[in-house]
Order: C-alpha cells, then structure tokens, then sequence
C-alpha cells in the first residue's frame, strides 16, 4: 500500500478509497433509512446538533473518497460524472436522497399501509391513511356523472367503439393509408358525432336499425359481384336504395318486428358528467379548434383587408376574455338572442365556445409556425406555379404544423385542464363530480382523497397526450 | 408570333421610395442564353424576379411568352409554371424527399399522372446526376446536390424559360462546378435562360450576351466576345477589371 493522501483520492489506492467512501455512504443513508423508516435514532448518545448533521458529514466525507477520475469501473464514474462531480454537487445529491428517504414513509402510509379500501361505508375508515372506500362507492358518479346507471352501457360501448374506430390507423395497410387524413379529420368526428347523439344522448332516431341492418348486409354480398370501377358509387348510392325499398315498398310497419330495437331512452345532457364528459368535451373541442385556428392563422395573413381585419378581431376578442366569462355568457346571455322557439343544447354551446376561446391559441401559436419559414419557401412554391391553397397545403402547412407539435401540444393540454370550469354552466365533469361529492353530508371530509383520485387521472391523460406529440415530432423529422 | 419570348418595355420598380428598376427594356429572344452580372444592389435579381412575379413591377409592361404579367392570378400561375426558377437558397422542401421535390409540382399544378410524373422526374435527376439520391431528404444531401436538385425540379414543369438567381454563390468552390456544369449540359439542350451570376467563366463558355447592370439601370448589353473583348463604359471596365 502506498502513501494514503485522503485529501486527494487517486487510482494507486482504487480500493481502499473505493471501501471507505461506499462505507461511509451507506452508513450514513442507513442511519437516515433507521430513523425514517423506524424511528430509531441510532446516533442519539451524540449531542443534538452533531446527531442531526452526522449522516451528511458522513455521506459528504465518503462521495469525497469515491470521487476518482478515470478509475476504470464503469460503474463508478457514471456515478461521479452524474452526480458526485464536486464538493457542491456531492452535498445536494446527499440532501436530495435524504429528503426522499425521509418522506416516503409519510407518502406510503398515507397511500398504502394506513389506508383503507374494503366496506363499503365511510365507518371503514379509522386508520390516518387515505380513504379510497369513498373513491370506490362514487367510482360510478366519477365515472358517469348522474347518467342513469342501467344505462351507463351505452357510454361503454361508444367510448369501447370510438377508441377501436381511432385505433384504425394503426392497422391500415399501404392501400388506405393515404385516406387516413380523410378519414380522421371528416369521417371520425362524424362517427363519433352520431355514436354519442344516438347512443349517449338517445336523440331522436331517424334511422331504423333493423331496415338499415338488412339493406347494408344485401348490398355488401352483393358488392362482391360488382366491378372494382363502379364500386364507389355503388356503395354510396345502393344500401340507401334499398333501405328505402326496405322501410316504405316491401315492408309495412305491422309485417315486421325482426331484431328492431327499441328507441333508446333520452338522457339529457344535463345529467352527463364525470370522466366521461371530460372526455366528451375534450374530444369536441379538439377537433373544432384546430381547424379553425388554421384558418384563423392563415386570415391573419392574409392579403385581403376584410378577412385579415375579421381574423384578428376574432383571435384578440377570444384571447382577451377570461373562459370563465365566456362560457358563463353562452350560457346566459346566448340564450336570449336567440328567437323564441330556437333552442341549442348547453352542451353544445359550451363546446363551440371553448372551441373557439381556444382556436384563438391555436391560431396564434400555428401563426408562429408561419412565420418561422423563410420566404424562399414562398417563392419557390409559386416559382413552380402553385396558386395560394396549393402552396399553403403543399408546401407551407406540413412545414409549418411540424415545426409548432409542441405549441399545438400546449394548447391542447390546457384546454384539456380547463375542461372543469364548465362547471360554471352546471355540467359536473370528473371535477365537478368531486365537488359534489365533497359537499355530500354523509361523506365530508374526503376531499383529498377526491383531488389526488382527479390529479392522477389527469396526469394519466396529459402524459399521454404530451408522450403522444413527441412521437408526432420523431415522426415527422426529416432533417439531418 | 415573334420569337421573342420575354419582352420587358419601360419597367420602372419601387420599394417603398427607393427605385430599385429605372426604365429597363429586354427582349430576350428563344433559345438565347443571357448572363446578367453587376455590383451586388444593382437590382439584377429583382429584374429576373419580376420576370416570374415574385416581385411587382409599378410601371411599364412585361410580356412573358405572349402573356402580359398583370393583376390576374390566373394568368401569373399559368406563366410560373412555364418559367422555372433556381434560387441562391436552394428552396428545397425539407419535408419531402428529393423525388417528391420533383414530383409535387407536376403532380398537383399539372395533374399528370403520379407514375408519369416519377418517370419525368427520374430522367431529370439522372441529367443532373443524383438520381441515386431520389429518396432521401433535402438535409442529407450537399449544398451542390441540393441545388442540382432544385434545377432538377425546375425542368420537371418542362418550362420554357429558366431564371437563375445566383445560382452558385451559397456553395463551396468544389461544388459550384458539378452545378454549372448542370448549367452547361442544359444551355447545350436548347434552353432559354437568363442567368444572375458572377461566374464568369460560365459567361464566356455559355452566354449568348451579358447584360450588365447598375444601380437598377441596364448600362451595356452586349454580345459575349464584344462584352469582354471591349467593353463600351466605363463603368463595365472598372467592374471587369476588378473581378476578372
């Protein structure tokens, strides 16, 4: 053994430095794992002041001795390249794992070891912990809001179809994937429009099931005989033909009762609410705003004075109320505008109002995009003859939309997150629900529980959107 | 019909108060290949973007293959697409690869048929010599392919004019070759060009005349041999001597 220099670690003593200092580290998170953990104070002969300091001296001492460049173990030097590069370094990675070690008890116990799930009223809940009896009982409220619970298998079933029809693009192959644009931006919405007019509203039926279900199986067997070259319109314009047949020439009302289903009872929009709802207006919400901030963005600047001066009067007048106020007016004074007999549901009008409040974003933030193109793109558009929407769809907006993914991604994060203010309207989405049921004179109390339930669902949603457009960005990175 | 394909007749230009055009008058006969060179600021690339509209002229007339440059979009779309383009920048569209680059134009503005257009495009790709290069994106290549490419691109309109404006001045010396000598091969094949270069060089090998132009006046035009043999003014003398 040479000369030990403990001042100055070096490589001719790897181990001994490497013993001593992984020593002194551990003793010194053990002791603050001893006294976290179970309350023992192993250093308590020692006076106050130097007991409560010893574990960062010690730790301190021993990332002093293990900070050794180029020792050769790799697992060594990622350590101290990472976060154990100097005296200051060393000291704040200590007090970073000292302050988790110390709050995760606190954490586990109020999640986990002293919380209560079984029963199934509030008397269960004696311990300290969280009680997730109450998330249990209000799961349903959480989930549906006061939607009918024998009918709650109708929201199922079009969030169960609408996720699978999303899922589409996934699985398409080369053939159809040049329809997918089409396909998400008109067909989708539009699926998703009727699943949840029809099925989670119940709206009036204009269309019977059991005739449509006929004519479509008829003209699908039949369309293997038709030539690929009529198959367009003959998709289009047969199954219509013979539902009508179907419904008014060959079949009376009295003749035939097969598989029709019964009218689904109406449930108004007032009554939805929970996760469900949040999902409902988000989805809307999504859809609407972005086309029309595109829009307004391209109005923006646009050549022409009446749709340049109508754009920006839109983007500032939406950008300059607060969502509160807005949705309250739509709620309130909208109505009274409208003549007598005209009526638009709550809901409806709550998604065109955030739609717009948040197109106006959208339409800023994509205005950015615009202008961070140089103009020779312009140019060289036009140089190749292309008129002003040729060039914008071509050539400006692929550019442009890619490079504003994480703009557009905030935006609709925060629109996501601003979901609960319609509250303001009496729509009681998961928040809302939450507020009601804190409120409940039977479960009072609760509320944390109720806020850490929503944040975590949230979190979930939000992570996988943000996860989602940084995928969108990889995607789309053609540059070097 | 004349065979003058380009002609420009008392064409002033502002920009704001500053005239950057006084009364320029060109015709520019088929098949002819022009060189127009100058101090930079003399307004020789806002004449040749005046040609195809990218910037307006105030005054006087320009009439393009029998067309006269005015207010109607129409018209202007239609003569862009019989006049290709070559800029300093190149102008790639990042997003698109080289061939889609090539192809997007045809595809959409002429409606031919995208197998065609792919064909069309492979043919003016390997004249420039990078059809190997078809499918990868704008940023992976050089600053002398990526021009190529966009004279590639340009030719895939089957234009009848080619503007070049400063074609080489963004690119290394060792590349600027492999682009004239794109630039060659195409004067060779027949094409109307007008070119706002400082290559001289290519001038004397290629041009038909050079133009030399001046604070946004067209001060001498000349055949090539006469232009370089004898300048007439002053001010073309001072500028030879210094760049040749």
């Amino acid at each position: 053994m040479k000369n030990l220099n403990f001042l100055q670690p070096d490589n001719n003593n790897l181990s001994t430095y490497l013993y001593t200092g992984a020593t002194l580290v551990s003793l010194s998170i053990f002791i603050v794992f001893l006294n976290s953990f179970f309350s023992k104070d192993v250093i308590s002969f020692l006076p106050d002041t130097i007991s409560f300091l010893l574990p960062l001296i010690l730790g301190f001492i021993g990332l002093h001795l293990i900070r050794i460049d180029y020792s050769g173990l790799k697992f060594l030097d990622t350590i101290n390249k990472n976060i154990n590069t100097n005296n200051f370094n060393a000291f704040l990675s200590l007090l970073i794992v000292f302050v988790v070690i110390k709050s995760l008890p606190p954490l586990l116990s109020w999640f986990i070891i002293d919380a209560n799930i079984a029963g199934d009223s509030k008397d269960v809940c004696t311990g300290s912990g969280a009680c997730w009896t109450y998330i249990k009982i209000w799961f349903n409220r959480f989930m549906y809001g006061m939607y009918p619970n024998p009918e709650q298998w109708r929201i199922n079933l079009s969030f169960i179809a609408l996720a699978f029809l999303g899922c589409i693009g996934f699985f398409a192959t080369e053939k159809f994937k040049k329809y997918l644009t089409l396909y998400y931006v008109i067909i989708y919405p539009v699926i998703a429009f009727f699943f949840i007019f029809f099925f989670i509203s119940g709206g009036p039926i204009f269309f019977d099931f059991s005739y449509g279900i006929i004519a479509a199986v008829i003209s699908i067997v039949l369309g293997f005989f038709i030539p690929s070259k009529f198959k367009m319109y003959y998709f289009i314009i047969v199954p219509i033909t013979f539902y009508i047949l179907l419904k008014y020439v060959f079949f009376y009302e009295e003749l035939i009762e097969l598989g029709k289903l019964e009218a689904l009872e109406w449930v108004e929009t007032g009554a939805w609410g929970g996760l469900s709802l949040t999902f409902i207006v988000s989805f809307f919400c999504l859809i609407f705003c972005f086309p029309i901030g595109l829009f307004l963005s391209l109005g923006r600047r646009s050549d022409l004075p009446i749709i340049k001066y109508i754009s920006i009067g839109m983007i500032e007048f939406w950008r300059g109320v607060p969502l509160i106020t807005v949705l309250f007016m739509s709620s309130v004074m909208f109505p009274m505008f409208l003549p007598e007999d005209m009526f638009i549901d709550k809901l409806v009008r709550v998604i065109i109002a955030i739609s717009l409040f948040e197109a106006a974003y959208v339409a800023e933030v994509i205005r950015g995009g615009l202008q961070a193109l140089p103009r020779g793109q312009y140019d060289a558009a036009k140089s190749l003859g292309m008129g002003y929407w040729k060039m914008h769809i071509l050539v400006i907006l692929p550019q442009a939309l890619k490079l504003v993914i994480p703009g557009i991604a905030n935006t609709f994060l925060a629109l996501v997150k601003d979901t609960p203010l319609i509250f303001v309207v009496g729509l009681l989405e998961i928040v809302g629900m939450l507020n009601l049921a804190k409120t409940n004179p039977e479960w009072l109390g609760f509320a944390m529980e109720g806020y850490v339930f929503a944040s975590v669902l949230f979190f979930i949603i939000c992570y996988a959107m943000s996860k989602y457009s940084y995928n969108l960005e990889q995607k789309y990175k053609t540059e070097r | 019909m004349s065979d003058k394909i380009i002609q420009i007749t008392e064409m002033n230009k502002w920009f704001g108060d500053f005239q950057v055009l006084k009364n320029i008058n060109l015709e520019v006969e088929k098949n002819k290949k022009i060189v127009v060179c100058g101090p930079s600021g003399s307004g020789k690339s806002t004449l040749i973007r005046c040609i195809n509209r990218l910037e307006e002229h105030q005054q006087g007339s320009i009439i393009v293959d029998g067309n006269e440059l005015t207010e109607d979009t129409k018209d202007i779309e239609k003569i862009r697409a019989e006049v290709g383009m070559v800029f300093q920048q190149f102008n790639l569209f990042p997003h698109l690869s080289i061939l889609d680059n090539c192809t997007l134009a045809p595809i959409w503005v002429k409606k031919m048929p995208k197998k065609d257009a792919e064909e069309l495009a492979l043919q003016h790709l390997e004249k420039v010599q990078i059809a190997d290069q078809a499918n990868k994106y704008p940023g992976q290549l050089s600053g002398g392919q990526q021009q190529r490419c966009a004279i590639a691109r340009a030719l895939c309109m089957e234009p009848k004019i080619m503007l070049f404006d400063e074609p080489t001045s963004a690119l290394d010396p060792e590349m600027i070759k492999e682009v004239l000598d794109a630039m060659v091969n195409l004067a060779k094949a027949g094409m109307t060009m007008i070119v706002v270069t400082h290559e001289m060089g290519f001038a004397k090998e290629v041009a038909d005349e050079v133009i030399f132009m001046d604070e946004g006046m067209i001060v001498e035009r000349a055949e090539t041999k006469e232009f370089f043999a004898n300048p007439k003014s002053d001010r073309t003398k001072l500028f030879l001597s210094q760049i040749l």
